[in-house]
C-alpha cells in the first residue's frame, strides 16, 4: 500500500494552469526524489500535499484512505512534515525551543531541560558536529540550522517527510551526514519525497524518481533503470546537449596578457588568507571550494565590499584596494552577486530599471535618463538573454527563478566590462537557463572579456574553467589546475581535508 | 508560466491607468469635490477654495521632501520642527539686519544642514530613520526655544518694509490665486518629473528597493540616502519661510503635527513605507485628499474631536488597501 497516493491533481492560479492531473505514489520506506524545471510544479503540488493550498481537482490517498487536506495542521496530524529549501527559524530562540515550537504553545509553560534531552536526541544521529540544543540559532552556521531544520520537521511522529532541496547550502561532508540520517529514516518506513536539482543526489541516494514538465507527471523511473540523460531529456522536453561550450583554444598565458594580479590578499575578518593568482585575458578562472571555504568572500574583498588587512589588487596598472566598489565597476571589473534576492535584483521594479542600474551614468544626459537608450538597451539585453517576459515593463518578482537569473546576468554585463566576476551564476535556475548562461559566459571570452567563475557545483567548474584555483576549509589556495587536471577528483581531493590531512601527517613523520 | 497576457491598444491604457494609485485617488478627489459642491453652499467659493489652496501649499512642500525620504526606505519625523527652525534663524536673522533674501537663504541652510545630521546619524551608525527623527524631531524643537527663549518673534512691523518677503507668503497672482499655490505648484511639478527621469532620484528607488543589491549595482547607497535627508530637511526649510511670511512671525510651536500630515499624505498616495515605491504626484494627492476631508468636515461643522480620529481612519484603510493589493497581486504571481 502507498504511503501516499496523488490521482489526477490539477491546480490553476488565475487563468493560468500550473498542474494537469497529475498522478504521483509514494511508498513506505523509499526515497523518491521529483525532478522538474523551475515553473514546473514541483513546490505547488507540495504546498497541496502539506495543505498550504488546495487542489482545483484531484483525489489524495494517505495508506490507501481517501482524505481531504485543508490546512497545514491537518497534514502534520497525517505525519506529513515538510522542510523547506529556505530556513524559517526564529533566530533569537534556542535550538531546542525551535524544534519542539509547536509543542511549546500548548500550555505555556515548559521546561527547557527536558526540551534540550529531546532535542538532543533527535540531533544527536542527524549530524557529525554535535549540536548543542542550548545554542542560539543565530550563531549557528547555515549548514547547522539545516540540520535543526530537519530535527524540528522530524520531531513530530513523521510519517512522510518531504525534503526541498536539503543539500543546496550544505558542504560535502554534511550533505553525507543527511543522506546517513535520511536512509535512517527510511529504513523506519518513512516515505521520503526528496527535490533536488543534483543528479548526484538523485542517484546516489533515491530509489525512483518522478520527473514533472510545465505541470505534468512525465514519467516515474526506477533509479537504477534510467540514465541522466534520460532524466535530463524528460526534464527540458528536448534534447538538450549537457555539453558546455568549448574551452579556449590558444590562451596565452603571459605577463602582457594579465589583466588582473591579486597579491597577498587578507581578509579582516581572517575568512581567507594570503591570496594570490593572476587572470590573463580572455580565460575563464574557476574558484573551488567546499560551502564556507571564503569563495565569495574574495570576490568581495576584490570589489570591495569586504574590509581587507592586507595584499593589493592590480587591475589596469593600479591598485584598486581601497576604491569605492562603484569606482571598480565603473572601471570595468563587474561581480555577479551570489545571492539574487537579496544582493542582486531590485524585485518590485521592471525589467527595464533593473537591468540599466549598473549602466546609468551611460544613459544619463545633464543628470536626465535618456528613455529611448534605455528601453533599447534592455531590449537588446533581453533578446541576447533570451529573457522570456512580456515586456521590459515586467515586474522582476513575477518572472520565474532561470529568468529572474539571466535579467541578473543582463544588468551585470549592461555595462561592457573587462572583467566580470560570477558568483553562483547558475544557482537554482533550470537546465535551458543554465545552458544559455552557460553559452553567453563563453560568448564573452570570445570578446576578450575574462571571467572569474565561483561555483559550488562541481560539474560546472569542470566544464567551464580553463583554470581553477581550488580553496580548502581554511581559506587559503592550496593548488591551481589546468587543462586534464580539472577532474573531479583532483579538485575534491584538494578543497577536502583530504590534501590537508596528508600533508599534516607527513610532516608528523618528518619531525618524528 | 507567469506571464500576464499583454493587452494593447485603449484598452490596454485604460487598464494601465486604472492600476495606477494616481488614477484611483484623483477620480476619489473628483467625486468628493462634486459631492461638496452639490450638498454645500460654501464649497465652491472663492474664499473656501483658496483656504484649500493655501493649506495644501506649506503641507505639500513638506510632504514633497518626505515622499523622497521615503523612497529611500526611510521616513523623517523631524519635518515640522526643522521648519520652524528654518524661520526661527530666518527671523532673528531679519531682526538682527541681515538683508531678507540672505536671512531666508540661512534659514534654508540651516535645514539643509540639520538634515545632513540627521543623515550622518542614520547611515554611519545605522540606526533607523524612525528612532533618530523622532529625536531629532525633539531636539530641534529645542533649539528653537532655546534660541526664542520659548516666545514668539513677530514680524507685522518688519515684514511692512519687506513688501517682497511679505508676498512670497500673503500674495495673490492675478487676484485669486495665492502666491504660496504657485511656488507649491512649480517645486511639485518640478519633483514629479525629477522624480520620473533623473538618475540621481532612480539612485533613490534603487537604494530603497533594495539597499544590498543596490550597493552591489555600484551605488553608493549612504550617499544616497544621506542625500534623501538633505532634500527632505531643505523642502522642511522653504516650507518654513513661506509659512513665516504667511503669518507674519514665528510661533515656537509652528509646524508640529505637520509630519504626521506629511507621513499620512505619503502612504494614502501610494508611497510604500518600505521604500522603493511611489510617486511625488502620487503623495501630493494623498495630501489633496486629506486636506479636503479636512475641509470637508469643517464646512459641515463637525466637532474637532472627530477630526483627527477620520483622518487616521482613511490612513488606516489606505494601508490596509494596499496589503490587501500586494497580497493579490503576489498570489497571482505564485
Amino acid at each position: 500500500m502507498n504511503a501516499l497516493e496523488l490521482k489526477g491533481i490539477s491546480k490553476s492560479f488565475g487563468r493560468n494552469q500550473v498542474l494537469f492531473g497529475v498522478d504521483f505514489a509514494l511508498r513506505p520506506g523509499e526515497i523518491h526524489a521529483i525532478m522538474g524545471e523551475n515553473g514546473a510544479g514541483k513546490s505547488t503540488l507540495m504546498n497541496i500535499v502539506y495543505g498550504n493550498l488546495k487542489p482545483d481537482g484531484g483525489e489524495i490517498y494517505i495508506n490507501g484512505q481517501k482524505t481531504a487536506i485543508n490546512h497545514v495542521l491537518d497534514a502534520q496530524n497525517l505525519g506529513i512534515c515538510f522542510v523547506h529549501q529556505e530556513i524559517a527559524l526564529c533566530q533569537d530562540a534556542t535550538v531546542a525551543e525551535n524544534i519542539f515550537m509547536s509543542q511549546i504553545g500548548r500550555g505555556g509553560k515548559y521546561n527547557l531541560k527536558t526540551l534540550a534531552a529531546k532535542a538532543k536526541e533527535i540531533l544527536d544521529p542527524l549530524s557529525s558536529k554535535p549540536i548543542d540544543p542550548y545554542e542560539i540559532v543565530e550563531r549557528l552556521p547555515i549548514s547547522s540550522q539545516q540540520v535543526v531544520e530537519i530535527a524540528k520537521a522530524i520531531s513530530n511522529n513523521c510519517r512522510i517527510l518531504i525534503l526541498d532541496e536539503p543539500t543546496s547550502s550544505l558542504s560535502g561532508a554534511e550533505a553525507e551526514a543527511l543522506h546517513q540520517m535520511i536512509h535512517r529514516l527510511r529504513e523506519n518506513g518513512i516515505g521520503i519525497i526528496y527535490i533536488s536539482h543534483r543528479m548526484s543526489d538523485i542517484f546516489e541516494q533515491c530509489d525512483r524518481v518522478s520527473v514533472l514538465r510545465d505541470g505534468h507527471m512525465v514519467a516515474t523511473y526506477n533509479v537504477s533503470e534510467v540514465s541522466v540523460q534520460q532524466l535530463v531529456n524528460d526534464m527540458a522536453g528536448r534534447e538538450v546537449d549537457m555539453l558546455y561550450p568549448e574551452k579556449a583554444a590558444d590562451l596565452h598565458r603571459e605577463e602582457s596578457n594579465v589583466v588582473l594580479d591579486v597579491r597577498g590578499l587578507e581578509d579582516a575578518a581572517g575568512k581567507f588568507h594570503e591570496i594570490n593568482f593572476r587572470l590573463y585575458q580572455g580565460e575563464v578562472l574557476g574558484f573551488a571550494g567546499l560551502l564556507g571555504a571564503g569563495r565569495s568572500e574574495i570576490m568581495k574583498g576584490i570589489v570591495g565590499l569586504r574590509k581587507l588587512k592586507g595584499g593589493e589588487v592590480l587591475f589596469q596598472g593600479k591598485n584598486i584596494v581601497g576604491m569605492r566598489t562603484k569606482d571598480i565597476f565603473d572601471s570595468g571589473l563587474v561581480m555577479l552577486p551570489e545571492d539574487r534576492k537579496k544582493q542582486g535584483l531590485f524585485l518590485d521594479m521592471n525589467i527595464r530599471q533593473n537591468t540599466v542600474a549598473t549602466y546609468l551614468s551611460e544613459i544619463t544626459k545633464n543628470g536626465i535618463i535618456d528613455r529611448k537608450k534605455e528601453r533599447e538597451l534592455t531590449q537588446s539585453r533581453i533578446e541576447r538573454m533570451n529573457i522570456r517576459c512580456v515586456g521590459s515593463d515586467q515586474i522582476v518578482r513575477s518572472l520565474s527563478g532561470g529568468n529572474q537569473q539571466k535579467v541578473l546576468v543582463a544588468k551585470t554585463l549592461a555595462k561592457k566590462p573587462e572583467i566580470v566576476i560570477m558568483d553562483e551564476p547558475t544557482r537554482g535556475v533550470d537546465v535551458g537557463a543554465k545552458a544559455e548562461i552557460h553559452r553567453l559566459l563563453r560568448d564573452l571570452t570570445h570578446d576578450g572579456v575574462s571571467v572569474i567563475l565561483v561555483s559550488s557545483e562541481l560539474n560546472e567548474v569542470i566544464g567551464m574553467c580553463d583554470r581553477v584555483e581550488l580553496i580548502d576549509g581554511s581559506g587559503t589556495i592550496v593548488k591551481e589546475v589546468l587543462g586534464d587536471e580539472i577532474n573531479s577528483d583532483t579538485i575534491m581531493y584538494y578543497i577536502s581535508d583530504a590534501y590537508r590531512y596528508e600533508q599534516l601527517n607527513r610532516e608528523v613523520s618528518i619531525n618524528e | 508560466m507567469n506571464e500576464i497576457a499583454p493587452k494593447p491598444g485603449i484598452k490596454g491604457i485604460v487598464k494601465k491607468l486604472g492600476d495606477v494609485r494616481e488614477t484611483s485617488l484623483l477620480m476619489i478627489i473628483i467625486l468628493c469635490a462634486v459631492i461638496l459642491t452639490f450638498t454645500n453652499e460654501f464649497f465652491f467659493t472663492t474664499a473656501n477654495l483658496q483656504t484649500v489652496l493655501g493649506s495644501i501649499s506649506i503641507n505639500g512642500i513638506l510632504t514633497i521632501g518626505m515622499i523622497v525620504v521615503m523612497i529611500t526606505g526611510g521616513l523623517d519625523l523631524s519635518v515640522g520642527s526643522v521648519m520652524c527652525m528654518s524661520m526661527a534663524f530666518a527671523a532673528q536673522a531679519i531682526l538682527s539686519g541681515v538683508p531678507p533674501l540672505l536671512a531666508c537663504l540661512i534659514g534654508i541652510a540651516a535645514s539643509a544642514l540639520s538634515g545632513l545630521l540627521i543623515g550622518l546619524v542614520v547611515t554611519k551608525l545605522k540606526l533607523s530613520h524612525f528612532i533618530v527623527t523622532l529625536c531629532f524631531m525633539g531636539i530641534y524643537r529645542g533649539v528653537v526655544y532655546v534660541m526664542t527663549a520659548g516666545k514668539s518673534i513677530s514680524l507685522v512691523s518688519t515684514l511692512k518694509d519687506m513688501p517682497k518677503l511679505a508676498f512670497l507668503g500673503s500674495g495673490y497672482i492675478g487676484s485669486y490665486i495665492p502666491f504660496t499655490f504657485v511656488i507649491f505648484a512649480l517645486l511639485a511639478v518640478a519633483a514629479d518629473l525629477y522624480a520620473r527621469r533623473s538618475t540621481r532620484m532612480r539612485k533613490l528607488y534603487y537604494t530603497g528597493s533594495n539597499e544590498l543589491a543596490a550597493g552591489h549595482s555600484g551605488i553608493d547607497t549612504d550617499r544616497v540616502k544621506i542625500g534623501a535627508c538633505v532634500a527632505c530637511s531643505t523642502f522642511a526649510g522653504v516650507a518654513g519661510i513661506i509659512y513665516m511670511s504667511k503669518y507674519s512671525g514665528v510661533s515656537t510651536s509652528a509646524g508640529s503635527g505637520l509630519e504626521m500630515t506629511a507621513l499620512s499624505a505619503a502612504v494614502i498616495g501610494g508611497v510604500s513605507m518600505n521604500g522603493g515605491k511611489g510617486t511625488v504626484a502620487g503623495g501630493l494627492l494623498g495630501l489633496l485628499f486629506i486636506v479636503l476631508i479636512q475641509d470637508a468636515m469643517n464646512l459641515f461643522s463637525v466637532q474637532a474631536f472627530w477630526q483627527d480620529l477620520i483622518r487616521y481612519v482613511i490612513v488606516l484603510l489606505a494601508v490596509i488597501l494596499d496589503v490587501v493589493q500586494e497580497t493579490a497581486r503576489k498570489k497571482k504571481n505564485s
